[in-house]
């Protein structure tokens, strides 16, 4: 029994009113569908609310309320379209309790992080591009950048609400209407945000959310009448996209997987740089595109690095996504679950070394306890392969040469991240790394004025910053 | 201490250059990262058992300060009586870990404390400044002790550290540890004066290598005291040291913790930082006086379920 230990600290979910079912948020209404599918709390297998599955003509009506809807948002000057983000920003972050508590019990992350990093960086992006709104001319895009038309948008189930501000908020500032599916997963704060775009007064077509798995992502992206398609998700995903895209004209950005080195040369800051590589990888129970999953340590001090990294893995509290002192919550569904079990078991036959420090996990639900695995070379697939989850492959080096070679020997280029205190070395080196993001002695830090993308299968296109906005302006 | 371990100590100490090397060898310390980590310790939320569990420890760890010009031995003596009972009208509430007052109060406050197991610390060597002639630090020390201090808080010469001359800092410390004898020597650095993390980070060892007992951020005499930043910083400190040498040394944050929130933030770090044997008065301490209050209404209010105006509990 250890001598201080944290009595539970959960917060409250009554601030969340579910109701039993929920409908497609199309033309400023909830409106009913045929199908329906159920999204569970992935930390108890509890099923949250009934959700609508919206088929084709659901689509179809969606789109056709964005196109009506473009016609006069695009044409309001762009003072007017900010007051309504402006607007938005200000009711989520009135909303954050409740958002953050909803987005825990539907994706399983931490109260901590959804509380300390989604929500805010969800409204300072909605603020951020509120902002830019009427100062389109001056983006460097020409003197009088026009906007596309309906943006087909699908976004993934790690940060669901983040990922619809990052979508949605360039868009709307730019003068475009949205059609937007969340993932099949994590419905709800997207459908919450429908609420929020009322509250707002935003007219009714501008933001349309439809529900549903793969197909009604595919039947959104591939609509004749969508201009312009955005997406975040697997590599595999994208590439079907970028073929059913492939000479329509519809313009295109994709942010797929990622496999990041994040490397720690030995004059790094040791506590800081194991602060860092815990950050990296166990953030959001590692279901991160731009995860630093693979460590790579300089061999001269990999063994210290090595045990600090346990001895602070030791510390995590993995468990109830709702109590306040949880460092690692739940695995977001079964499938993942299963392909992150599926993986860490190769890594285990093909000879890594696999270390978890010990840890109670609940008996309901998916949970997965943080793992490193050391021992890795290139030539395993757990070096290799997105794995998206609390698993960490440790590498080593022996120069900032094979350390450069090594962390781009991957056919992903989302983030990378380098640890040492000599200030010439980290320039040197992000300067040779083909990766979008390179953090220096820090990671996984986000800000609506950075742009964000990657390399080669990582995608194309940027998101956020001024470069977020070339990709909803022609 | 091992015989290697304690073979290369001395070694290092006979070379200035040699100090130099190792504690310039050291890691260093990202601003960044460190106050990031910090304040990410400080969002755990400690409630109900554990927070009632968390008062008591840090009560235990209180070293009741008083350090005024204007201190009289009546002063003294009621704070060494509160030292003793905390909460005259609750017998549950434990005692603090010690008083801490300058030398010529220390016989003052022994005849009060005398036998009852609350240490007695006199903060020496030329206290706050440190800028004395090293005999006359050394008398310091040997008059708090003859007195009945049993922990010394000396500080180091912050001048010469910053000039560069560790040997000199190296040397005063084992110089102000023979005087003291039995007595524990606390060491205390004056972060707010050594101004960069890697300074503190380097004086801590260099005090521990020196043979400290304990190192302490602050005198509470200048501009910034104790942090959260920098006291998580000792304390990796001392875990390093004694992961490398075997022994173990505490830490002592002083200066500026004035509320329950705060202590427990301290707790926190120590749980997180150190774990179980470092959780304990014997090696950590809090250097204040006005947090004791705040610990006691907190303490009752989770008792008896209301707040008590701040006149239920005793002033000093």
């Amino acid at each position: 029994m250890p001598l201080f230990d944290y009595a539970p600290a959960p917060e409250s979910r009554s601030i969340v009113s579910l109701a039993p079912s929920y409908g497609l948020f199309i033309d400023g209404e909830f409106t009913e569908a045929k199908g329906t599918f159920k999204t569970i709390n992935p930390a108890d297998e509890e099923v949250l609310a009934e959700v609508a599955l919206a088929a084709p003509e659901d689509v179809d009506r969606a789109v056709a309320a964005a196109r009506r809807a473009f016609e006069s948002w695009s044409a309001l000057p762009g003072s007017e379209r900010a007051k309504y983000l402006f607007r938005i920003a200000r009711i989520l972050q009135e909303r954050a309790r409740e958002f953050a508590v909803l987005e825990s019990l539907d994706n399983g992350k931490p109260i901590k992080e959804s509380r300390d990093v989604d929500l805010p960086l969800v409204a300072a992006h909605f603020f951020y591009y509120a902002g830019w709104a009427d100062k389109l001319k001056y983006a460097g895009l020409g003197p009088d950048p026009r906007p596309l038309g309906v943006a087909g948008q699908v976004i993934p189930w790690n940060f669901p609400l983040l990922m619809l501000a990052w979508k949605i908020a360039p868009a709307l500032a730019t003068g475009n209407t949205v059609v937007l599916k969340p993932a099949e997963t994590t419905p709800l704060s997207a459908l919450f945000f429908a609420d929020v775009c009322r509250q707002a007064d935003l007219p009714p077509g501008v933001v349309n959310i439809v529900t549903g798995a793969g197909d009604t992502g595919r039947y959104l992206v591939e609509h004749p009448d969508v201009n312009k398609v955005a997406f975040t998700g697997s590599t595999e995903v994208g590439r079907q996209i970028a073929r059913s895209v492939a000479g329509t004209g519809k313009k295109l950005t994709l942010e797929l997987g990622g496999k990041a080195a994040n490397i720690v040369f030995d004059d790094a800051p040791i506590d800081q740089a194991v602060e860092g590589i815990v950050n990296g990888i166990f953030f959001n129970q590692g279901h991160v595109c731009c995860a630093g999953s693979r460590l790579l340590v300089q061999e001269s001090i990999a063994s210290p690095l090595l045990e600090a990294l346990k001895r602070r893995m030791s510390t995590l509290r993995v468990g109830d996504p709702l109590d306040k002192n949880t460092d690692i919550g739940a695995i977001n569904s079964k499938a993942q679950l299963d392909r992150i079990t599926e993986l860490a078991g190769v890594g285990s036959d093909e000879g890594a070394e696999r270390w978890s420090p010990p840890c109670e996990l609940p008996d309901r639900g998916f949970w997965f306890a943080p793992t490193i695995f050391t021992g890795v070379t290139q030539a395993h697939r757990i070096a290799r392969e997105e794995i998206f989850g609390p698993v960490l492959s440790v590498l080593t080096f022996r120069t900032p040469a094979e350390a450069v070679e090594k962390a781009n020997n991957t056919p992903y280029g989302l983030s990378a991240g380098i640890w040492s205190d000599k200030g010439s070395r980290i320039l040197a080196v992000a300067d040779q790394l083909r990766a979008g993001v390179v953090w220096a002695n820090t990671f996984n830090k986000f800000d609506p004025t950075s742009p964000f993308g990657g390399y080669k299968e990582s995608g194309y296109g940027r998101e956020g910053g001024r470069h977020g906005l070339e990709a909803y302006l022609a | 201490m091992t015989a290697t371990a304690t073979s290369r100590l001395s070694h290092l100490a006979d070379s200035p250059a040699d100090l130099r090397t190792f504690l310039h060898g050291l890691p260093g310390v990202d601003k960044v990262g460190i106050e990031a980590r910090a304040a990410a310790l400080g969002t755990r939320s400690v409630k109900t058992t554990s927070k009632a569990q968390a008062i008591d420890l840090a009560i235990r760890m209180v070293d009741l300060t008083t350090l005024e010009g204007a201190d009289t031995p009546g002063k003294v003596r009621a704070l060494s009586a509160k030292a003793l009972r905390p909460d005259p009208a609750d017998p549950t509430c434990p005692p603090v870990a010690a008083v801490c007052v300058y030398p010529a109060m220390v016989p003052t406050a022994a005849a009060v404390l005398a036998g009852s197991g609350v240490h007695l610390a006199s903060v020496a060597t030329a206290f706050p400044s440190g800028q004395a002639p090293l005999e006359v630090k050394l008398a310091d020390t040997r008059d708090a002790v003859a007195g009945g201090a049993d922990e010394i808080d000396m500080v180091i010469s912050r001048g010469a550290f910053l000039a560069g001359d560790y040997a000199k800092v190296f040397d005063e410390i084992v110089a102000v540890k023979e005087a003291a004898g039995p007595a524990h020597l606390k060491v205390i650095l004056e972060t707010g004066e050594l101004a960069t993390y890697d300074n503190v980070r380097r004086a801590s060892w260099l005090a521990m290598l020196a043979g400290a007992d304990f190192i302490k951020t602050s005198t509470g005499k200048v501009g910034v005291n104790a942090t959260p930043p920098v006291t998580l910083l000792m304390l990796e400190a001392v875990r390093d040291f004694r992961e490398r040498y075997g022994r173990q040394v505490g830490v002592k944050p002083a200066g500026g913790i004035r509320t329950t929130k705060d202590a427990i933030k301290y707790l926190v770090m120590i749980n997180e930082t150190c774990g179980d044997d470092w959780l304990s008065p014997d090696w950590f301490r809090f250097g204040a006086s006005s947090l004791l209050n705040d610990l006691l209404m907190q303490r009752t209010k989770l008792t008896t379920g209301h707040y008590a105006g701040p006149d239920y509990f005793t002033l000093d």
